[in-house]
Order: C-alpha cells, then structure tokens, then sequence
C-alpha cells in the first residue's frame, strides 16, 4: 500500500464518483436553442428584402450578405482555427469561374455548376492545404498570398481575362438569371444562411475545440490528442466550399463578367478582411456585423462622391482597417461583448485549491482498450539518440517502464531529460532507436497519435489555452476519447474532480496559481485516459504544500493503474515517490535502478558534484553513501512518519513559493525567480560556492546547516521533528 | 538555345535584380527588427518614384539623384509613420495576435497610400525621360540597358552604406542588438522602441530610393505597388526572414528567375516561376536559402 500522503488527504475516503456538476448535456432543444439567433437574423434578411423598394438598395443588401458569408468562410480557418489566409480569395475565384465555365462550355446550369465549383474549391484546399500547412504563423499567410496570385496569372494566360455569363432568354430561373432583384438577395440569404449553420456547427463541435486550442497553442493542443494537422485541413476545406458558393452567387448577382482581377484580385480579400476585422474575428456575428456596416458605408460613398473621387472606397477601407487595428483589434462583437457582460475572468480567489481534500476517484474507462496489468512490459526505450546541431542531447538511451510502475527520470540541466519526453511523446524524431509502447513501434507517429495510443504527457512550462476556461482546457484532452461535446465535458468535470479543481472549472487559466495550472494540465491529460504519464517537473515551483498535492496525486494516479515517467529535481520527493530511477548525464543513461542504489552510484554523485566530490567522499570514507542516503532504512516509499511536516523543515523544498503573488504568475518559467531562491537541489550548476557546503550532496543554500539538511534525503527520514538528523555526521571539510 | 542567349537573360536578370535586392533589404530590415511584414512597403515605394518623377520634371534632377535626395525625406516620413501608427499597436497580446495587428494595419495603410494616390495624382501612368533609358552598354555580345546598368549600382552602393552602417556604427549595431534580442538589447540600455522608428525610417527611405531608381526604366501609376511588395516578399522569404544579406542576395534571385522564366514561358507568366520558387522555398527551407533566424514549425 503506497497510497499515503499528508494525513488530511490520506484518510479521505475514496468516495463514490459525484455526478459532476456541469455533465448536463446541451441536448437537441439546446442545439436547436442555438440555431434561434441565425433563424432571426434570416427572418430580418428576408423582412428587408421585401421591404427594399428601389434596385440599387437590393444592390447594396445582396453585397452586404455576399461580402458577411465570405467573411463567414474566412473565419472559419482564420478565425476559429487562427491560420491567417491572404489567399482565400482563391476559392471565391475557382468557384466563379467553374461555374461559368461550365455554362460557356457544356451550358451546364449554375446550380449544378455551384455544387461543382464548391468539390473543385474543397479539393483545391486540400491540395493547397497539404504541403502549406507544414508553415505555421507569418510563413503560412505570406504563402497564401501566392496562390490567387498564379491562379490570376494562369486564368490571364489560358485567355480567360474577361468570361461574359452566356443570356439565357429561353430558362433564366434555370440559369441564375432573374430580373426580380430580390431573388438574388434570396439567393445570397440563403448562402449566409448555410454559411451561419456551419459556422454554428463548427464552434460547438469536437473540431470547435480543437481549432480553438490549436490557435492558442498548438503544441499543447497536439500533446492533448488533438491531430492538429488534420484539424487545419478539415477547417480549411471547409471555409472553402461556402467561399466558393458564394463566388457564384457574386458573379451571377453582380459580375456578370468574370475577371481574374474581379474574383481573385487583392480587393476581393481586402473586401473580406475588412468585414471580419470590424466586425470581429472568431465569432459567426463578426463577419455579418462588419459587412452590414462597411458595406453600406463604403457604396454610399461609391455612389456619392466616387465620381469625383475614384478609390474613396479604397482609403475608406483602408481607413477602417488603421482605426480598427488601433483602437478595437478585437472588433466590434467582442468590444460590445465586453462593455455587455465582462468576459469571464478569475475572480481574485486567493485560496489555495489543494487545500480541499481530493475524494473524486480517476477515472478512466475506455472502452476497447485492454487494461494495464502490473508488472507488464509497457514501455520499451531502447538505444534513442537524438543531436542538435552537433550536440548529443540524447545517446544511445535504453530503459524500461512496466505497467503501474513510477520511474523517474533525473540528471543535472541540460541532460537530455526534456528532449527525451519530446522523443516519447512524438515532438522530436529520434536520430536513432526505437519506442515501443505495448510492443507497438510507436517512433514517427504524431504527437496526437501517441496521445492516442494512450501516453499523455504535461509540461515543464505548464501550457495552457489562455481563452478556453479551465473545464475547456479539459475538455480538450477529453475529446481524445470522446466525440461530442456533451460527453467530453462530463469526462473532463471528472477529471477535474478527480484532481480536486471543479472549482476553477469555469474561470481562465490567466488567474490560476502554478499548482491550479499544473493541476489543470495534469487533469488535461488524465482526461485523455492514459495508461502511461510522462509529467515534465510537476513539481517546479511549487510550495511544500502543492508538492504534498502533486505527490499525493501521482500516487493516487499509480493506484489508478497508470504509470508514470516523471522527471524532478524536488530529489526527496523523487525518491519517495519512483519505483525506479533513470539518471541521464549528457545525454547518456549512467545508471538505473532503485532509487537507493542510484544515489549511491559513484557515477550519479559525479554527475551531479563533480569528480572532487567524488574523490572527497571516497578518501574521507565518510560513510559516503550513507551520508547521502541519511541512514539504510531509507527505502523509497517509506510512508511519511512525520505527525509535523512543518517541524521536520524543508530540507530540498525550493522555498520560491512561498509568496502566493509571485506564484500567481502561471505563465513563469518555474526558475525564473531570484536565482538564489530557484536553485534545485543537487543541481551543481546552480551551486554557487561547493566549498561551502555541508554534506557531500548538500543543495546551494547549505549557508545554513540546519535549514538544509541532507540533500538526498528523504524528509522522512529521522525520527519526527528530527531535522537535522543527517547532519549528525560531520560535513566534510572542503580543505 | 545559344549560350549567348542564356548569357543576356542572366544579366538582364541581376540588372533588374540589383534593384529588388535594395527594395527587399528595406522589408528585411523592418521585419528583422520590428517583426512586422510591412504590405505598406510597396506603396512607400511608389511614392518615391512620384517624387523622384516630380524632382525630375519639376526641377530637372535625374532620377538616379533624385533617388539620393528622396532619403531624407522619406527617413522622416518613416519615423513620423512609426511613431503615429505602429507603435501604438505594439507591446500588448500575444506575438502572433500582434503580429496579425500589425500585418492588417499596413494593409490598411497600404489601401490608403495607394487609393489616396489615384485620387490626386489620377491612375495615368507616367514616365521620366531620360536619356539613357533606351540606350545599352555593348559587353562582347551582350547588351546591358544603360538605365538598368546605372540603377543596379546605385543599387549596390546603397545596399554597401546600409550593411556599413549596420556594422560600423553604434546605431546600426544597436539596431542588430535590438533586432535579435529585444529584451536584451533593453537591458544594454538600447532604446527599443527609438530602433524600431530607426529601422523603420530606414526601411522606408531605402524602398523609396530603389522606387526612384526604379523611376529610370519603369512606368510610375498608383497600383505599381502590388506587383512589387509580392516580389519583395519572395525576396525576403528567399533569404530568410529578416536576414539583410539574405533579402539582397533574394532580390538578386528574382531578378534572375524572372528572367530566365522568359526563356521558357511566355511573358505573361514570367512571374508564375517566382511564386513557384517562393513556394518551393517556403516548403523544402522555410528559414531560407541563407538564412537560419526563424523557426518555421
């Protein structure tokens, strides 16, 4: 029995699982509740139709709704999934003139020919999607502007520089032709109309959340199952098709005459960004909002002074862009949103979360996956290596980790710890060697795959999506296993339960102290139902109390069935904690095994001090070892036996947390405070004067003796309130 | 096809080169320093062969002069531009959101430049006569247009001050301080926010030269912009993102590739095989040809 911890949590009964609170799923009257606003926007549509009188006024409604649907298709890869398109006037272009090709040629009506220009556009985002979203940010806009551009170049030099819609006198309905101008503002109502479904289906969809979570990091968002690749190109050919469709309904409306300048020039994605940004981007409101203001606008001013003043258009879109960047970036939906109701924020809670008992059990059903049984070969690490430029960062490393086991992995900074969870979990290709993960090779997979095949992981540097809530955070990881978002919301508020942080379910991350964040992201990945856990320094910046939090949960996570692969510097609880240790030096492995025999290594106390060190401790004959280790009953897992976790004193506790405003900065390195006050015990690098130290192991704060005992030490280790119980043996004299 | 042939389209080609070379080092300046991708670049750009063209038919100064005397001016006009536009939209959000801000506020600047342009000066187009336009240095058997010929050392002459200056002097090592480590070159009590107006001005004065040299041999009208900033972007892309050296020996490459695209497809696809190099580019390196400073993925 391992399971014990701080004596307020060890004794909590482990209860029934709550019916978590927000598991309430939106339903099919809450879908249709959501669809209410599009319907009142399509009945204000159709009101206005009927309600213009003179043609110029339909003129100006049917460019409001084309300009607010191809808004609408641009938001959604650029908006929701934030891959900014320069180029997206491509499928507004294909569309175009697909259809009217297809009417010159084969006579083929457009509303054939509409269906066919949105397959031609969705397949052309596909194959333009494909090798362009191996860019990310700036490299994949400016790529984008690259493509309208050869397709303009392409449709000049095939002769098509000007394609006149054929008259069809003989079946004008047939033909898109009407003479009703209301029928193309019917025409461009329903486009919208389909356009604001699809938007609305997006957004609260599984794809909804993985966009957002690609857009706000896409690292995490890979890490959290989210095959963030496919999630992009599913996105992009979906804002293509809507594009498309309304290419035609433009050209048929307006045009007449397909150009390349008229439906792939600059003015066409101009004319789009602008809706978007005024009105606001990654919302289905933005786009419409912005169209049904700067279109009126910018014709008014056409029809008024363009005469006398050719591209008064130009600088009054221009202008709208300058004044929006400057003082609305988020647009005008947002703004509004937020003088209207104040987004959600944290609200200023200054109590810990951990202090709650955690009841909540881990929950981790999968259905179709086999269980983990202990003591099974689970993981199988063999011969990785990994350069950087020239830098070994991993060599030749091997280990193994069997089902339920908790193996840690340390070494002084810069060992290679890091680059070898990016190896496990499929960030980085290994040079050379081999993961297999329940005898499958798991090495080239993507991140999300791996995630998939259930290794979850969490990171040194918690990453969090800033705009998501905590319960959406979540969330994320859930849909790795679940695909609506009713059961991933009720799968993430048990994992959020299960690491006692329902509380903070529906605030920011922005507000969250480092152990709420590192809670989240541990709740992150539990949501994805793993069997094996790589935590990244869960324990890096925390005080005594949320390592208490962190420690009791990996064991909970253990009893759960999970493994863990957890890399530390906080060396007391490392070694009460693992069942193995992995010491990595350089990037080699230079030893495994038992935490008690792995302090004592020769190799590792190198590693860690130094060869002088090394020769100090032997020459001495200081009981070498036994310093290090405090005594031979130092068995890892001895259950704490302190009564006073206070009076036994923090010996490796880096003490950084103990001011809550500084924690309170989640987004900080852990270390990034004074450096004095950061230094992780039995890091040589950050030992500031070896000479000085006490015992061979001895963290850079030995300054005072009492305060730190021995490093290696496991606070447990003396009798209770016993402190300074290492130091009994007389430190080693430097001279 | 003669050797001869490849020959002239190869020269040709760097002719022109030499003057998107000194436009891109402008773009790669600011976006090296500032990170922002300036679409207002191009537009800068045609407002120095206007004001080149006026200094020409209005005082009778050469273009190749007048494109030295348009520095000042526009150095200013960057400066004043910085300071009213871009560093309000600097220094708060997330980098790529900003990024994203930026990027839209010089279209829109853009949009303006090149709108506000046809409306006063009219969309005619416009030339400046010179006498050497239409005139060619005799090498062997190659022809070398003697307009192109004096714009593309200008060119190299510009392009040689701008690298001294970024290595010789204070400001400039101050600027490449600024350019690789913000928070740093802070620290070293470098005024970030002063190099980011310098780098600017500079940027902007360098593509308004490039215009007026440009001015000897090309036609002026508003829209010349468009066709120029995609140049400059491939450019720039080709030598790495905010590389100096980079972005010159990238305007060099289309300038060539331009050219030699003639020698296989028909004109109006001359700049099919830019984009085609840009993407190939930006697929197979997108830290580019030279250059290593940005991570793509």
């Amino acid at each position: 029995m391992k399971m014990v911890g701080p004596e307020r949590r060890a004794d909590a009964p482990v209860m029934a699982p709550q019916t978590p609170q927000r598991s309430s799923r939106p339903g099919k009257a809450g879908a249709l509740l959501g669809l209410l606003p599009i319907g009142l926007v399509i009945l204000l549509g159709l009101a206005i139709t009927f309600a213009l009188r003179e043609r110029y006024h339909h003129r100006v409604l049917t460019l409001v709704l084309v300009w607010a649907t191809m808004g609408l298709a641009w938001n959604i890869i650029s908006g929701y999934a934030g891959q900014t398109s320069f180029g997206h006037q491509a499928f507004f272009g294909i569309g175009a003139y697909v259809t009217v090709l297809l009417i010159v040629g084969f006579r083929l009506t457009p509303w054939v020919g509409l269906i066919v220009g949105a397959v031609a556009a969705v397949i052309a985002a596909a194959l333009i999607g494909f090798p362009t979203f191996r860019l990310a940010g700036i490299y994949f806009a400016l790529a984008t502007l690259a493509y309208p551009l050869i397709f303009r170049i392409v449709m000049d030099f095939l002769g098509y520089q000007e394609v006149a819609i054929p008259m069809m006198r003989t079946a004008p309905v047939a033909y898109m032709q009407f003479s009703d101008p209301r029928a193309y503002d019917l025409l461009a109502l329903a486009a919208l109309a389909g356009t604001l479904v699809l938007s609305h289906w997006v957004e609260t969809s599984r794809l909804g959340y993985a966009l957002r979570a690609l857009k706000e990091n896409e690292q995490a968002a890979e890490a959290a199952g989210i095959d963030t690749f496919r999630a992009k190109m599913l996105a992009y050919m979906l804002s293509a098709a809507p594009a498309a469709v309304i290419g035609v309904v433009y050209t048929h409306a307006i045009l007449f005459v397909v150009t390349p300048e008229a439906v792939f020039g600059v003015l066409v994605i101009v004319q789009t960004l602008v809706v978007c940004l005024v009105g606001g981007v990654g919302s289905k409101w933005g786009p419409l909002i912005g169209s049904a203001i700067m279109v009126p606008l910018s014709e008014t001013l056409d029809a008024t002074v363009g005469d006398r003043l050719p591209g008064i258009q130009g600088v009054v879109y221009g202008g709208a862009l300058v004044f929006v960047m400057l003082f609305a970036p988020e647009g005008i939906y947002w703004r509004v949103g937020a003088l209207w109701g104040g987004r959600r924020t944290p609200d200023g809670f200054t109590d810990a979360v951990g202090t709650t008992p955690v009841t909540a059990p881990i929950v981790l059903t999968v259905s179709g996956r086999a269980s983990v049984e202990r003591g099974v070969p689970l993981l199988d690490v063999r011969g990785i290596s990994k350069t950087f430029l020239g830098l070994q960062a991993l060599d030749d490393v091997s280990f193994a980790v069997r089902g339920g086991d908790i193996v840690g992995v340390i070494g002084p900074n810069g060992a290679g710890k890091t680059t070898l969870f990016n190896v496990l979990n499929g960030f980085l290709p290994a040079d050379a060697g081999d993961v297999r993960y329940r005898n499958e090779r798991i090495t080239g997979l993507r991140p999300s795959a791996i995630c998939g095949r259930g290794i979850g992981r969490t990171f040194q540097v918690v990453r969090a999506f800033p705009h998501l809530t905590v319960l959406e955070n979540v969330m994320v990881g859930a849909f790795a296993r679940e695909a609506t978002p009713g059961a991933a919301r009720a799968r993430a508020s048990a994992a959020l339960a299960a690491v006692g942080l329902e509380s903070r379910a529906d605030v920011v991350p922005g507000g969250l102290t480092t152990l709420d964040l590192r809670l989240m992201e541990l709740a992150r990945c539990l949501a994805t139902a793993p069997d094996l856990i790589l935590l990244d320094e869960p324990l890096a910046g925390l005080s005594r109390d949320g390592v208490d939090t962190i420690v009791t949960l990996v064991r909970r996570v253990q009893d759960a069935g999970i493994s863990v692969v957890i890399i530390e510097h906080t060396m007391y609880a490392v070694v009460q904690l693992v069942d193995r240790l992995v010491v990595l030096d350089h990037g080699r492995r230079i030893a495994e095994g038992i935490p008690n025999e792995v302090v004592r290594d020769p190799a590792v106390i190198e590693a860690y001090l130094g060869k002088r060190w090394l020769r100090r401790i032997e020459n001495n004959h200081m009981g070498g070892p036994d310093i290090v280790m405090g005594g031979p009953d130092m068995a890892p897992h001895t259950p704490r036996r302190s009564g006073h976790p206070g009076e036994a004193g923090p010996p490796l506790d880096p003490p950084r947390s103990g001011h809550p405003g500084d924690a309170a900065a989640p987004l900080d390195p852990p270390r990034s405070g004074p450096p004095g006050d950061a230094a992780a015990p039995l890091d040589p690098r950050r030992s500031g004067h070896p000479g000085e130290a006490g015992p061979p192991l001895d963290p850079p704060r030995s300054g005072h003796p009492g305060d730190a005992a021995a490093p290696l030490d496991p606070p447990r280790s003396g009798p209770p309130g016993d402190a300074a119980a290492p130091l009994e043996h007389p430190p080693v004299d430097p001279c | 096809m003669a050797l001869g042939d490849l020959l002239q389209y190869l020269v040709t080609g760097l002719l022109v080169g030499g003057v998107y070379a000194l436009m891109s080092i402008g773009l790669a300046l600011i976006f090296g320093v500032m990170r922002v991708v300036n679409f207002a670049q191009g537009d800068f750009m045609m407002l120095g062969m206007y004001l080149a063209y006026f200094l020409a038919t209005g005082y009778g100064i050469d273009p190749l002069l007048g494109a030295i005397l348009i520095i000042p001016p526009f150095f200013v006009l960057g400066l004043v531009v910085h300071r009213v536009l871009l560093h309000r939209a600097t220094g708060r959000g997330d980098p790529q959101r900003l990024m994203d801000t930026q990027l839209i506020l010089t279209l829109g600047l853009s949009l303006i430049i090149t709108n506000a342009t046809t409306m006063l000066l009219t969309p005619t187009p416009r030339g400046i006569r010179t006498s050497y336009a239409t005139k060619a240095f005799v090498v062997g058997p190659i022809l070398m247009n003697q307009a192109r010929s004096y714009a593309f050392v200008m060119a190299l002459l510009l392009a040689g001050a701008v690298y001294a200056f970024l290595t010789r002097t204070d400001a400039g090592k101050a600027l490449r301080a600024a350019a690789d480590d913000p928070e740093a070159a802070g620290y070293q009590g470098i005024d970030v926010r002063a190099m980011h107006g310098l780098a600017f001005g500079v940027g902007i004065a360098l593509v308004a030269a490039a215009g007026g040299l440009l001015a000897t041999y090309h036609p002026i009208e508003p829209t010349v912009a468009v066709n120029f900033i995609v140049l400059m972007f491939v450019a720039v892309v080709l030598g790495g993102l905010g590389s100096i050296p980079g972005a010159f020996a990238g305007g060099l490459v289309i300038g060539i590739v331009q050219s030699l695209t003639l020698l296989v497809l028909p004109f109006q696809l001359q700049n099919v095989g830019v984009f085609v190099a840009f993407l190939l580019v930006l697929y197979l390196r997108p830290q580019g040809l030279f250059g290593q400073r940005l991570r793509a993925v």
